[in-house]
């Protein structure tokens, strides 16, 4: 009776699902100039925000005058501190249980920081205004470096918490110091180190950087004083905890705010913490009655709005004359600029960066965390990482190599014989983690075969040769990077923001016509989720991915969820939709056995619909399932097809990689050419593989931006050098190398798909690998470290130390 | 990134210019392409209460080759020299020039004019013109006079020409022989951390004639008359690369900034100066 059925295969490419190349939807209106951003939304009657910034690092404020700025046409409000401060709103928390200026609050603590903040008729008129706004400053010392902001006797930058001795994370030994955060056997491993036979002992500085999405941080609220409904739009990573965080600081009851994330022009972080410009804007419309725009220019974005890195991590590893590794002690000074407003989860006060034993079996480590006040912008955000986990694989893919120098060893092989083996898993590590699964000399086999690692290896030292007769000025690096990402944040248990565990959600609704909407607590800045959680719920419920729409973003419409940040989406939200799915599929097998007329345990599922066991003539497609859902009167059952799934994590996913690089270097000039990338990534079952491609593109881009020029840097005086894309380095399409995407596939064994995430996992294993090789090409002539990011002059620096320009 | 308010005018004739600056004196500026000036005046570094558009003005337009000469006016944006093919004869060091200026959108827009009268020691256009030794015509209220680029530039921003005049055109012999414009920087779009331009001409086996001009490595362009002598009567040998980049070094006054330390600078300026010139020989 079905001959016009389309066999099995087919159904399984209409259902586009799990692991295929489904072309992204959401392009259709952005390659279109279509999208729908903040800086697009306008209202009736909408004023704008726009901040006067402080010009010093650190300076007393001794006056506001205001009276110019007021005095311009159009200009409806100057806010400063002291407006704010009757509302207790004039400083808020941070997410790392510190606070921060909203207002300059009696002083300035970093350039840049919002000292008043303008509405106006127009965004012009907002900006002439900023300029009429007359502020006396008196400068205060600046200390720009977290090893002077220690010493004794140096200035107090944070006089707020003069006096307290211990903040949200312990002790504080000096009135600059945050805390001090520890993890591992702190006596045990400095016993391994004393009697090791091999210890190998150096800083790694990751530096200051910034996520510089290209659309920058802003938002529009807007009050509606008839019905007391509050409405915020804006550029959110986590859309419901902004909700939740504006409802505990207005005192607005949570159901009268409405939080929008419409398109987001990627955010790598710089969207997940909660920044002046927000409750500013809501202020100003609470008090006008009007919407208020607020969208910071680039130069406000790089200047103030939350940077990343800033690590420096002083290590020390040791090992067996034959490479074993013993143990590892690492102790790290963070520079958080003038507040901590670390974008953590709130018990990691330096996220997940014990993941820093690697990929190796370690078996004693050791590693603690002082964060540091300075007179720069505040931040710490996970810039296209899970918490600090850049900075951690940074650290030992740095230590592994100088290790390998200290034993005069190949780095892959020393890499080699410390991996953790497949046997392993799931695998504890000396600093607490659950490695969930990993085969790790797989993946490596595969990069050094792909790459001809002993022909480069040969062709190096023939280079190397060329070079001391003096017949070439350039040398070859083969960077080398094997990491393992932790990501997914993360059981409620241990990981929260603010209070709020670290879930994620999904709620199906399947419509009568055999069609479904799908809405999540994540939002995607470019992700592709409308793409790819469509493929997930399309393999579990059987119905085609273009026939599925996914929401996010909208907290009136959208399940309570924690936001996109840390490759969370899909380990918990993923995990969330396709349980969810498998809800919505129970109760569509009672259907199906009913209008099949056979018992619940004699249908199963096969594709797109429920089949009679042993009988597969006799089915019913989800689309009739669906159109009964509604239509027929079940005995036993409630009419529709709608399911919810809150997933809370059991563990964390642990997707890993092997990249390799290889770089010719000009030691005259400094100039550096990519020559060849190769990126293995092994990040579980693969939902869209060209969605993971573009991915990781992105990903190495970033990675290779980071190690090889961009930073955020500051003179004597505090003064941000890095303020324009000028001096800012983002790679254009003519910087940017070729790469080669590979994967192995290690499912992993607590997700419901075996999914990992992968869209941070390039950043993580991209710069150790950038960076490494231009270590490496130096290695021949004596090069243990050197700072990044390679530039140029850098670069230069290292050659000319290295006595290479005669 | 909000400009202050500025009344804009996009006058036809030179005479129409001319007369709008001297009405709004001080208050008034010509704009070109506008890719300095309007970035400048978002970041409210410039005010120009009066901005006058010389987009319109057709006789600052046009690529003349005549005979040995050739006259270039100071709104042909860097796209037109690129695609020029009278240009690729007379002149082809600025095609190999304008290409390594910033990006082909920015080239669509940015003039030889603004380049060089801009006085931006980042600009490459300055050191190219001095190397070929141009002649830079100006109009104001007084008439006309030309200044030579050798002599046009005296500091940072700072050039012969007048607030109240008009740079029209650019005029320079045709160069034969061989010619490099070498440039290091950063990335698409960035000034120069060191450029070297080199033209000259080859007899009998020897370098007999030499012009040399560096890129961003003081606040105006350096015109190198002894680098250009160390190579006079040389088969552009290393020695004589040496001794070019030795007087080179003498004449130029580098400042240290995001793109590296003055040593570095100096290194790279000797290095792309070296390569230029072995460019060059390998074309005469």
């Amino acid at each position: 009776m079905n001959d016009l059925s389309p066999d099995r295969d087919d159904r399984i490419a209409n259902l586009k699902g799990l692991g295929c190349s489904r072309k992204r939807v959401e392009d259709a209106r952005f390659t279109q100039g279509k999208g729908n951003y903040v800086d697009d939304i306008k209202m009736p009657g909408m004023l704008h925000g726009d901040f006067v910034r402080s010009p010093y690092a650190h300076a007393r404020v001794v006056s506001i005058n205001i009276d110019a700025a007021m005095a311009l046409d159009g200009v409806v409000a100057v806010l400063t501190a002291k407006d704010l401060e009757p509302l207790g709103l004039h400083w808020m928390p941070t997410l790392a249980g510190d606070k921060q200026m909203v207002l300059a609050d009696g002083k300035v603590l970093f350039q840049g920081q919002e000292v008043a903040y303008v509405v106006a008729r127009d965004r012009y008129v907002a900006a002439d205004a900023v300029e009429l706004v007359e502020v006396d400053y008196e400068e205060l010392p600046v200390i720009v470096d977290p090893f002077k902001a220690l010493e004794p006797g140096a200035t107090v930058l944070r006089e707020d918490l003069e006096g307290q001795t211990s903040g949200a994370h312990g002790e504080r030994r000096h009135p600059n110091h945050i805390f001090l955060w520890e993890e591992g056997d702190k006596a045990a491993t400095e016993a391994v180190l004393d009697e090791a036979e091999v210890v190998a002992e150096e800083t790694i500085y990751y530096h200051r950087t910034h996520p510089c999405p290209l659309e920058t941080c802003g938002c529009v609220a807007s009050m509606d004083k008839v019905n007391g409904k509050l409405t915020l739009y804006g550029t959110f990573q986590a859309p419901h905890v902004v909700r939740t965080v504006a409802s505990l600081l207005s005192g607005i009851e949570e159901h009268n705010i409405r939080v929008v994330s419409p398109d987001i022009g990627g955010g790598f972080g710089n969207k997940v913490g909660v920044y002046p410009g927000y409750v500013c804007s809501i202020v100003a419309s609470i008090v006008t009655g009007k919407p208020v725009k607020w969208v910071e220019d680039r130069m406000e974005n790089l200047m103030a709005t939350a940077f990343a890195r800033d690590y420096w991590m002083k290590g020390r590893i040791s090992a067996t004359k034959e490479g074993k590794i013993t143990g590892l002690h690492c102790h790290v000074t963070a520079d958080h600029g003038a507040f901590d407003a670390c974008a953590d989860p709130t018990k990691f006060p330096a996220g997940f960066f014990h993941i820093c034993t690697g990929s190796y079996d370690i078996p004693v480590a050791y590693v603690g965390v002082d964060g540091v006040y300075t007179n720069k912008a505040p931040g710490g955000v996970a810039y296209r990482c899970s918490f600090r986990v850049t900075e951690a694989a940074y650290f030992i893919e740095r230590m592994i190599e100088v290790l390998a120098q200290e034993l005069n060893m190949d780095a892959a092989e020393l890499r080699r014989i410390n991996f953790i083996r497949k046997d392993q898993f799931p695998y504890h590590s000396a600093l607490g983690w659950e490695y969930d699964s990993g085969d790790y000399h797989t993946a490596w086999d595969k990069a050094l075969t792909a790459v001809n690692y002993d022909g480069l290896r040969a062709e190096q030292a023939e280079r190397v040769e060329a070079f001391k007769r003096g017949e070439t000025r350039k040398l070859m690096g083969i960077g080398l990077s094997f990491f393992t990402e932790i990501v997914g944040a993360g059981p409620v248990k241990n990981c929260d923001i603010l209070g709020m565990g670290m879930f994620d959600s999904c709620e199906i609704r399947i419509h009568p016509t055999g069609s479904a909407t799908a809405r999540l607590g994540t939002i995607s800045q470019g992700q592709g989720h409308a793409t790819t959680f469509a493929q997930i719920l399309a393999s579990e419920i059987g119905i085609s991915a273009d026939s599925i729409t996914i929401e996010e973003g909208d907290t009136d419409t959208a399940p309570y969820g924690l936001g996109t940040y840390g490759s969370r989406s899909t380990p918990v939200a993923g995990a969330a939709t396709a349980l969810a799915g498998r809800k919505i599929r129970a109760k569509a097998q009672m259907i199906a056995a009913y209008l099949l007329e056979v018992h619940d345990n004699d249908v199963e599922f096969d594709v797109d619909r429920f089949v009679v066991k042993g009988a597969p003539e006799r089915f019913k497609t989800m689309k009739e399932i669906a159109y009964a859902a509604y239509n027929q009167a079940i005995p036993g059952l409630e009419p529709g097809l709608e399911a919810v799934s809150y997933y809370d994590p059991p563990n964390m996913t642990y997707p890993f990689g092997a990249y390799i690089c290889v770089m010719d270097l000009d030691v005259d000039t400094g100039q550096t050419e990519i020559r060849q990338v190769y990126a293995l990534d092994d990040c579980g079952t693969r939902i869209n593989p060209m969605v993971i491609e573009g991915q990781v593109h992105g990903g190495l881009t970033e990675a290779y931006a980071i190690a090889m020029g961009q930073e955020i840097a500051y003179d004597e005086m505090g003064n941000c050098k890095t303020g324009t894309l000028m001096d800012f380095f983002l790679p254009t399409a003519v910087e940017t190398p070729h790469y080669t995407t590979d994967f192995t596939e290690t499912p992993s064994p607590h997700h419901p798909i075996g999914a990992k995430g992968v869209g941070e996992s390039p950043n993580v294993g991209g710069v150790p690998m950038f960076s490494n090789a231009v270590h490496d090409a130096f290695r021949a002539f004596g090069l243990r470290q050197s700072h990044m990011p390679h530039d140029h002059w850098r670069i230069w620096r290292i050659a000319e130390g290295l006595g290479l320009h005669g | 990134m909000i400009p202050a308010a500025f009344e804009y005018y996009r006058p036809e004739s030179l005479q129409d210019a001319l007369s709008l600056l001297q009405t709004h004196g001080d208050d008034a500026r010509v704009m070109a392409g506008g890719h300095s000036l309007i970035p400048m005046m978002k970041l409210r570094m410039a005010e120009v209460p009066h901005l006058i558009d010389l987009q319109a003005i057709a006789d600052l337009r046009g690529i003349r080759v005549d005979g040995d000469t050739v006259s270039i006016g100071a709104m042909v944006t860097q796209h037109e020299v690129i695609e020029s093919t009278d240009l690729l004869r007379a002149a082809p060091i600025l095609r190999e020039a304008a290409l390594q200026i910033a990006d082909p959108q920015v080239r669509y827009m940015g003039t030889i004019g603004g380049n060089v009268a801009n006085g931006d020691p980042g600009n490459d256009m300055p050191g190219i013109m001095q190397c070929l030794g141009a002649e830079f015509s100006l109009i104001g209220p007084d008439g006309t006079r030309t200044v030579a680029a050798r002599n046009f530039f005296e500091a940072a921003y700072m050039t012969a020409r007048t607030d109240e005049e008009i740079l029209t055109r650019i005029t320079f012999p045709a160069h034969a022989g061989g010619f490099a414009y070498e440039k290091q920087k950063r990335k698409i779009g960035d000034y120069a951390t060191a450029a070297a331009a080199v033209l000259l001409t080859k007899e009998g086996g020897t370098c007999a004639t030499a012009s040399i001009a560096m890129t961003n490595l003081s606040d105006v362009p350096v015109w190198s008359e002894a680098a250009a002598a160390a190579l006079d009567g040389t088969a552009c040998d290393s020695g004589a690369i040496a001794k070019a980049m030795a007087a080179m070094d003498g004449d130029i006054d580098p400042g240290e900034d995001n793109r590296g330390p003055v040593a570095f600078k100096r290194h790279v300026a000797g290095i792309t100066l070296s390569r230029a010139i072995t460019r060059a020989w390998s074309r005469a």
